[in-house]
């Protein structure tokens, strides 16, 4: 996804929800073609050996071949209307090589067959070739076993793909009836999911089948003034997650009660809805927010974003080393800071995480896509920062000996490069609820769910905004606010972290379209946290006159 | 068969897709693309690659009940499949009241964006233009980050009431990020063209350059509201996000800036600086644009804000036919007028103020005010008594466009830019504004 379809997206509670533009990969089919099963394994190997043995025999030293069927499916709707119902299907094959010490890629759409996939190949190779005379050194891969024919599959309980499409429309009419009959102007609702059939084979010996499953349930709620002609929003407080369509069952243990429901491994989106279209017009009539300090008491369905902002992207060792430099940017997080082995990312309380193996997270499988098994490792430890994001041409720079496993790449048709693992914030290790946390906060404000979001190229500098802002006095809840918007500093921000709430409260947020690359690649990831809370944080108040 | 279709090919080949339609009503759009790119960063190439597409989409209709099928083989067989599952899904799919039935056919003004220079670019030609900008910045010893990207394609599009269109063009975008060894300076170019013999990547190189070396050593400044010049690649990141909300619907139906209470909308109304003058135009000579729109509607010289006053909002055709009013279709490009100085002479006639070069990480805060975020980058520098003076640190910006042009004193020079948030191309001029709104510093370069 572009960024400005990212923008269209992201900022789909302002004003009309754009979604007819969501860029559509692959071909339109009918649904009962995302139910056919891809090409058979065996095929897939020989299209794969074909590939291999003609990177070789044209000088290749190191090869790999992706085989990619990836299946989505789009509901769209507002209101008592649906606008769009988009089943895709893309399959194609990519081809990386490493020729004259530079790396080279070509992708064929529809390659069924061997010839095909040693032309993809062969072109790789003559694209190394022609590069090679701008490299200054050759690159230099980690070594990586070959694992021989294996398979992951997510652990799913139902295939989206499976229910009927008229059960997913009446879900999604029935939200939009909810939200109307609540006193909701406008209600669009969408239900994103997705397939992607992955097989990886290279010159290391391994043979690596995957299927892995996406869906993510969102609704915005647009609620007009007629006297002054505002409007408020308010957004799904759902996630993007790794599951199927058991995501959307109803569950009371999914549900964490309090000032308003928030969910866990199960989505109540009819529920959520009806909160929605009530707290629009509550938002209509809240306080505008005083500037200054606050403690801020923030929930996983906010926190989500301000770590994947702040954790997640400066400690991509991509980005330390400059290979963003000309987009997505680079990092404060520089390794002279890891090599001191005393940099305060955080507080003690502070313990975050990447983990590619996390059940029903966006970022879970079996191996990467350049064939390393994935694993969870330190990223910061009671403060400190200890590790980086690599993958096997950059890993040696931080003394490692095999890749940490996070390399991806979101079609067969674009090259593999270091993306972001589940980057998560642990639990805290002492018993301690959202209410107990609140309880002690004197002047704060607690934030649900994601906003407004932007920081520097180099991650110091972040503003966050989020659908819900309630003002805390004296330990209690004292009513919403309006036209919120936080600033910090990453170190300044993570230090001022004084209290993480236990496991009891843990959940997961996430992105379906993290946006990285030129040309811009998405990838899926998720970001687990209990509430957390920081202390003195700088509130701007954002409303203006025109 | 070619990926890239001549006019004529195009016209045959659409009218055999047609003759396979047994629906009341049938639209296919077709298109061909081949895309190179060479990405580069620490002085040396770290990606590239090469992308071909080509697609046929057929959309059938039986009264109000659509369906949408493409496939990307154009052979007999395909093609009919594609063209019997659009008819299914169309058969399965529910009424789609906001459908408005495939348009008579139009008559287009000419325009071209196909430039022979860049429809023949090689790996080597890119390399080579690479290799231009990596002797710079080798040479001086700085290191250098970018990204080469060329494209040439077709799209045609034909429906079951004799509607043709078809409109060939090229572009290259060349961006690229210059910082010094000890990561203290930082400057940015980014140029985009139809033709590729324009692109020049040494000279490109050196304004990044310049500017890299001309933001070491920055020093701090106190946030508040300062007199700002912004060259056209910062101004373009915050303009566009008036372009994407000149919506006529979300306007009419109040959740848009362009809303008034009680249902109205600023239409017709005088929003900024009555120098401020937006429009589209397919037969710009600096960007050149289809004169169609993807649905067939002609695309013609419009006025979106003339003088300062809102002249036209994009109007759908079934939100058209419900208001009452002429559909007004998405532009295909954006051009603003603006004044004749330099930025050098707009420079010189500041007394203090602030050169901003680049914007980055754009987000909206406030959809009613336009009210949006992000930070300088890569080249921001203290204007006193006409001179630059020193660079400065980068700061955080909380500002709305609107409010931007209602505090305009000055228009340069327009030229094409590249947004560095969108890929869109504009032709912008620079401008110089009084009372920006920065609200933090940010320790980044």
């Amino acid at each position: 996804m572009k960024r400005r379809d990212f923008m269209q997206l992201s900022g789909m509670g302002f004003g009309a929800m754009m979604l007819p533009n969501v860029p559509i990969v692959g071909n339109y089919v009918s649904q009962e073609a995302l139910l056919e099963s891809g090409i058979d394994v065996a095929l897939k190997k020989r299209l794969a050996d074909a590939a291999l043995n003609a990177a070789k025999s044209k000088g290749a030293t190191y090869t790999d071949v992706r085989i990619g069927r990836y299946l989505q499916q789009f509901v769209v709707t507002r209101e008592d209307k649906v606008q769009n119902i988009v089943n895709t299907e893309s399959y194609g094959v990519g081809v990386r090589v490493i020729a004259n010490g530079c790396w080279g890629f070509a992708a064929v759409v529809d390659a069924k067959s061997e010839a095909d996939t040693a032309k993809a190949a062969e072109e790789a190779v003559a694209i190394a070739k022609a590069n090679a005379r701008l490299m200054k050194q050759p690159v230099q891969l980690a070594p990586q076993k070959g694992y021989g024919e294996v398979s992951w599959k997510a652990p799913i309980q139902k295939n989206a793909f499976e229910i009927p499409i008229k059960e997913k429309v009446d879900l999604l009419l029935g939200v939009n009836d909810a939200a109307l009959k609540n006193g909701a102007n406008y209600v669009n609702s969408v239900l994103f999911m997705v397939n992607e059939q992955k097989y990886f084979a290279s010159s290391d010996g391994s043979y690596i089948d995957q299927d892995i499953h996406r869906i993510w349930p969102i609704f915005a709620v647009t609620t007009i003034d007629p006297k002054t002609g505002k409007f408020e929003t308010r957004q799904s407080l759902s996630a993007p997650v790794g599951m199927g369509y058991e995501y959307l069952q109803v569950n009371p243990k999914d549900k964490v009660t309090g000032i308003t429901t928030r969910y866990n491994k199960g989505y109540d989106m009819l529920e959520d809805v009806i909160s929605a279209a009530k707290q629009t017009k509550e938002k209509l009539a809240a306080k505008s927010v005083e500037a200054g300090k606050y403690d801020l008491v923030l929930d996983p369905s906010h926190l989500w974003l301000t770590i994947h902002e702040s954790v997640g992207h400066p400690l991509e060792l991509d980005r330390v080393l400059g290979y963003e430099a000309n987009f997505a940017g680079t990092s404060f997080a520089t390794l002279d800071k890891w090599q001191s082995k005393n940099f305060n990312y955080g507080s003690k309380e502070v313990n975050l995480f990447a983990d590619k193996t996390q059940v029903g997270s966006l970022g879970a499988v079996g191996w990467d896509d350049e064939g390393v098994e994935t694993k969870k490792w330190d990223l910061v430890k009671e403060g400190t920062l200890v590790n980086y994001q690599a993958i096997r041409d950059q890993v040696h720079i931080i003394g490692e000996k095999e890749s940490q496993g996070c390399c991806y790449a979101d079609s067969w048709s674009s090259v593999q490069f270091q993306r972001m693992a589940n980057v998560s914030l642990a639990a805290g290790k002492t018993p301690l609820s959202v209410s107990e946390m609140i309880k002690d906060v004197k002047k704060g404000i607690y934030i649900i769910g994601d906003g407004s979001f932007s920081i520097d190229q180099q991650r110091y500098n972040f503003q966050f905004g989020g659908q819900l802002y309630y003002e805390i006095k004296d330990g209690q809840i004292a009513g919403m606010l309006k036209d919120v918007a936080y600033q910090s500093n990453t170190q300044e921000f993570w230090n001022s972290c004084v209290k993480v709430c236990d496991e009891r409260d843990y959940r997961l947020g996430g992105s379906f379209f993290d946006g990285k690359g030129q040309p811009q690649q998405v990838s899926a990831v998720s970001h687990g946290s209990s509430t957390a809370r920081f202390n003195g944080v700088n509130v701007i108040n954002t409303a203006r006159k025109i | 068969m070619a990926v890239i279709l001549t006019e004529a090919e195009a016209k045959a080949l659409l009218t055999k897709v047609l003759s396979f339609s047994k629906a009341d009503e049938c639209e296919v759009n077709l298109s061909g693309e081949y895309r190179g790119n060479l990405r580069y960063a620490r002085n040396e190439v770290s990606t590239s690659g090469a992308l071909t597409n080509k697609n046929i989409a057929v959309q059938s209709a039986f009264g109000k009940k659509v369906g949408v099928a493409t496939i990307d083989e154009f052979d007999d067989a395909s093609i009919e499949k594609v063209v019997r599952r659009s008819e299914e899904l169309a058969r399965l799919a529910p009424e789609n009241p906001e459908y408005m039935g495939v348009l008579e056919p139009q008559q287009y003004i000419k325009s071209s964006g196909y430039f022979e220079s860049t429809a023949s670019v090689t790996p080597d030609r890119r390399a080579d233009a690479v290799a231009k900008s990596l002797e710079i910045s080798r040479n001086q010893k700085l290191t250098a980050a970018g990204f080469l990207e060329d494209r040439k394609g077709y799209t045609a599009m034909m429906n079951s009431k004799g509607l043709f269109a078809y409109y060939l063009n090229t572009s290259v975008n060349f961006s690229l990020t210059v910082r010094t060894d000890d990561g203290t300076g930082s400057g940015y170019v980014a140029k985009g063209y139809n033709d590729f013999s324009k692109l020049d990547t040494a000279a490109a190189t050196k304004i990044a350059v310049q500017k890299s070396l001309g933001s070491k050593g920055a020093r701090a400044l106190e946030p508040g509201k300062y007199t700002v010049i912004l060259e056209p690649t910062a101004a373009a990141v915050l303009l566009e996000n008036i372009f994407f909300g000149m919506d006529a619907r979300s306007a009419d139906e109040g959740r848009s800036f362009f809303s008034k209470p009680g249902g109205k909308t600023k239409l017709g109304e005088k929003i900024v600086d009555e120098r401020v003058t937006f429009y589209s135009d397919p037969t710009h000579p600096e960007l050149p644009a289809a004169s169609w729109s993807g649905d067939g509607q002609p695309q013609k010289k419009t006025l979106w804000i003339d003088k300062g006053v809102v002249k036209n909002l994009s109007y759908s055709r079934f939100w058209a036919q419900k208001k009452g009013v002429k559909s007004v279709p998405n532009p295909n490009n954006m051009i603003m007028e603006g004044g004749t100085a330099t930025l050098d002479e707009m420079i010189k006639s500041t007394k203090r103020g602030i050169l901003v070069t680049k914007l980055w990480y754009i987000r909206p805060v406030d959809p009613q005010t336009l009210l949006l975020t992000g930070l300088t980058r890569d080249g921001t520098f203290y204007i006193e008594d006409g001179k630059i003076k020193y660079p400065i640190k980068n700061f955080r910006f909380n500002e709305s466009p609107i409010i931007m042009l209602n505090n305009l004193e000055t228009l340069g020079k327009p030229e094409r830019v590249v947004s560095t948030e969108s890929d869109q191309n504009y032709v912008l001029p620079p401008m110089k504004i009084r009372e920006f709104t920065f609200s933090s510093l940010s320790d980044a370069v």
